[in-house]
């Protein structure tokens, strides 16, 4: 209150002494300009990363050289091998192996077990802050759970290989240390503050009446969360599930720790997985630049810069049809 | 009652007990694995921790001395980020909520960046780093002014700290914003009517009424760039330098990246996770505490806006 009112003390005094024009002057202007035109710095920012990385992808389509090597329908075919037709990703062997379709299961399978973990989890955790918990124990339930997004991934990751690896070994006996499933583990707690924010914020949306009107009819409060809050809630919660897949499958340091990196074709889940993310990690680093090797690691990451741009925008625009349907836009 | 209507109420509150119980259930997980994750780090870190840890460079590759250089470095790092990052944040969030007309085109073009911003993935930043400010923006400073010697056109110090940069931009926006906007009407009136020019009234009543949110916004946005480890990868960051980093231009090194390396790549594990284990706990720290400071002044300037609104 009291810097308001010295506010207001040293506004007054300014217009008496200096300028009664409520139009700036030049200097004024000057500012205003400036600060509009740093706003266009997020705006170049999404399209110099598209273009950026798109650039140095663009060899795999027009360089001849490269299409010796690689080209963009070769990444997803299968390759001829001496009994068998494999996918195989070897980019560094006598003859260089480019096929994506391992990294992809590898990121979808660490994806879909994060998912499988964390969407349970946080979706109960939104419910109980949002209909259960006493206004004490959600102002030290929400922030705490978001705090988990606080942890660095890398962090995550390092817990992951050395504490979750160990118990996963320990209780599904699995052979390999390091297996999607430590890495889906892992991730989860990555994306479990996303998947509960949103889902959060989509059941507070629901108006009050929606639950009194419930209640009123004899509905128990049970039956009011399952049957009246969470389907009016439920394109928000789809959106927080779409939103925390975005998450899962950009997610680099915690899977390049702990998934164990070999790009085989498989689906289980005891063993190593090697995920889109973690390859272009790995590999960058010791690639020539310009080679076909460094062009189709830049594809990867456009696939990837591609993929999560359709997934968060379908995100957003669920969450904002169902604000809209329920009146509660903010 | 009949006994077949209190059976019926017997079961709903069960089931009422139960979807509680579930619920309840699920916080208490993801509340322990919070706890679980902060108490390893703690416990196995705390045994490290020492003053020659903290001061130290490393020793006798990477397995004794201490972790000062990648301490300093990201320090340097966020820093550089910060400089970078908060102005043009807090410029944005100005625009978007005191220039912008509500049906402005570029202003929702704006809002869509700044969240599709948020949502790419840090390993797409690392290759943007290398793709354009590396291969293009440095090596063109090259070729303009060092006649083609690489100067500027090779990982560095300065390039990741930009890379971070855009990487932070929504945090700083986002908070920014949620403050300008909690601003009361009336404030901004009121200096209007006295006379204050638009400007003055932004810089004058509207921005320190906002600085707790722009703090809030800052320091998650230093935690969140001291955090990542991906997009540096490439532009600048190294394993081990003999020297600190004293020019914009030099490599750096990084606490993320020492977890990295040390956790993936340590010939000998056994002797390296105790300073695995020293490394991440300061990492851990330091981004926490940052996390915790930012909830605390969130947290009470919402109070104080709540009271006077």
């Amino acid at each position: 209150m009291a810097s308001q009112t010295t506010t207001r003390i040293r506004i007054t005094r300014e217009r008496s002494s200096r300028s009664l024009r409520r139009q700036g002057g030049l200097g004024e202007r000057f500012i205003e300009l400036a600060i509009r035109a740093v706003a266009l710095v997020s705006i170049a920012s999404i399209l110099l990363i598209l273009l950026f990385v798109g650039k140095e992808a663009l060899p795999l389509i027009t360089s001849g050289e490269v299409h010796r090597e690689v080209t963009l329908g070769s990444m997803f075919a299968p390759i001829q091998t001496a009994n068998d037709m494999a996918y195989v990703w070897q980019p560094v062997s006598e003859t260089p192996k480019y096929n994506v379709l391992p990294l992809i299961v590898g990121s979808l399978k660490v994806t879909l077990v994060a998912l499988v973990f964390a969407v349970p989890l946080s979706v109960g955790a939104a419910v109980y802050v949002s209909e259960y918990a006493g206004p004490r124990a959600r102002e030290i339930v929400k922030p705490a759970i978001e705090l988990l997004a606080g942890i660095p991934s890398v962090v995550v990751g390092f817990f992951a290989l050395i504490v979750l690896a160990s118990w996963v070994q320990k209780v599904f006996t699995t052979e390999h240390r390091l297996n999607s499933l430590v890495a889906g583990l892992g991730l989860s707690f990555a994306i479990c503050p996303i998947v509960f924010s949103v889902s959060e914020d989509a059941l507070r949306a629901v108006p009050r009446s929606y639950r009194e009107a419930a209640l009123a009819m004899g509905s128990t409060r049970a039956q009011t969360v399952l049957k009246v809050v969470l389907p009016a809630a439920a394109p928000g919660i789809a959106a927080a599930i779409v939103l925390g897949f975005g998450r899962a499958i950009g997610e680099t340091m915690i899977v390049v720790i702990a998934s164990g990196n070999a790009a085989l074709l498989d689906f289980s889940l005891d063993r190593s997985a090697r995920t889109i993310t973690a390859t272009i990690a790995q590999e960058l680093g010791e690639v020539v630049v310009g080679s076909p090797h460094y062009s189709v690691l830049f594809a990867l990451g456009a696939m990837l810069f591609l993929a999560t741009f359709v997934v968060n925008f379908f995100g957003e625009r669920i969450v904002h049809g169902m604000r809209r349907r329920l009146g509660t836009v903010s | 009652m009949p006994a077949g209507a209190r059976k019926l109420v017997g079961k709903v509150r069960h089931g009422d007990r139960a979807l509680a119980a579930a619920t309840v259930g699920a916080a208490v997980i993801i509340l322990g694995m919070l706890a679980i994750i902060l108490l390893d780090v703690i416990v196995g870190g705390a045994r490290t921790i020492s003053w020659e840890f903290i001061s130290q460079p490393p020793r006798k590759g990477m397995t004794e001395g201490g972790i000062f250089p990648a301490i300093f470095g990201t320090v340097a790092l966020t820093l550089l980020m910060t400089i970078a990052a908060v102005p043009a944040g807090v410029a944005t969030a100005i625009y978007l909520t005191e220039y912008a007309s509500m049906q402005s085109r570029v202003a929702r073009l704006v809002r869509v960046s700044v969240a599709n911003l948020a949502g790419v993935p840090s390993i797409v930043f690392g290759l943007f780093g290398l793709g354009f400010f590396i291969s293009t923006v440095g090596r063109g400073i090259d070729k303009v002014a060092y006649g083609g010697q690489s100067v500027y056109g090779r990982p560095c110090l300065i390039w990741s700290a930009l890379t971070l940069a855009i990487l932070t931009l929504p945090v700083v926006v986002v908070s920014t914003e949620e403050a300008i906007l909690s601003v009361p009407r009336e404030l901004r009136e009121g200096s209007l009517a006295v006379g204050a020019t638009r400007l003055q009234t932004i810089v004058r009543v509207v921005l320190p009424e906002a600085l707790g949110g722009i703090l809030t916004g800052t320091i998650l946005a230093v935690s969140r760039g001291a955090g990542e480890v991906a997009p540096i990868l490439f532009t600048g960051v190294a394993y081990y330098l003999p020297q600190l980093p004293t020019n914009l231009n030099d490599q750096f090194m990084n606490l993320g990246y020492h977890v990295y390396v040390l956790a993936t790549q340590s010939p000998d594990v056994d002797r390296t996770k105790p300073l695995l284990y020293g490394t991440a706990f300061v990492l851990l720290v330091l981004t926490f505490l940052l996390n915790l400071i930012a909830i605390y002044i969130r947290s009470r300037s919402r109070k104080r806006s709540r009271a006077s609104a």
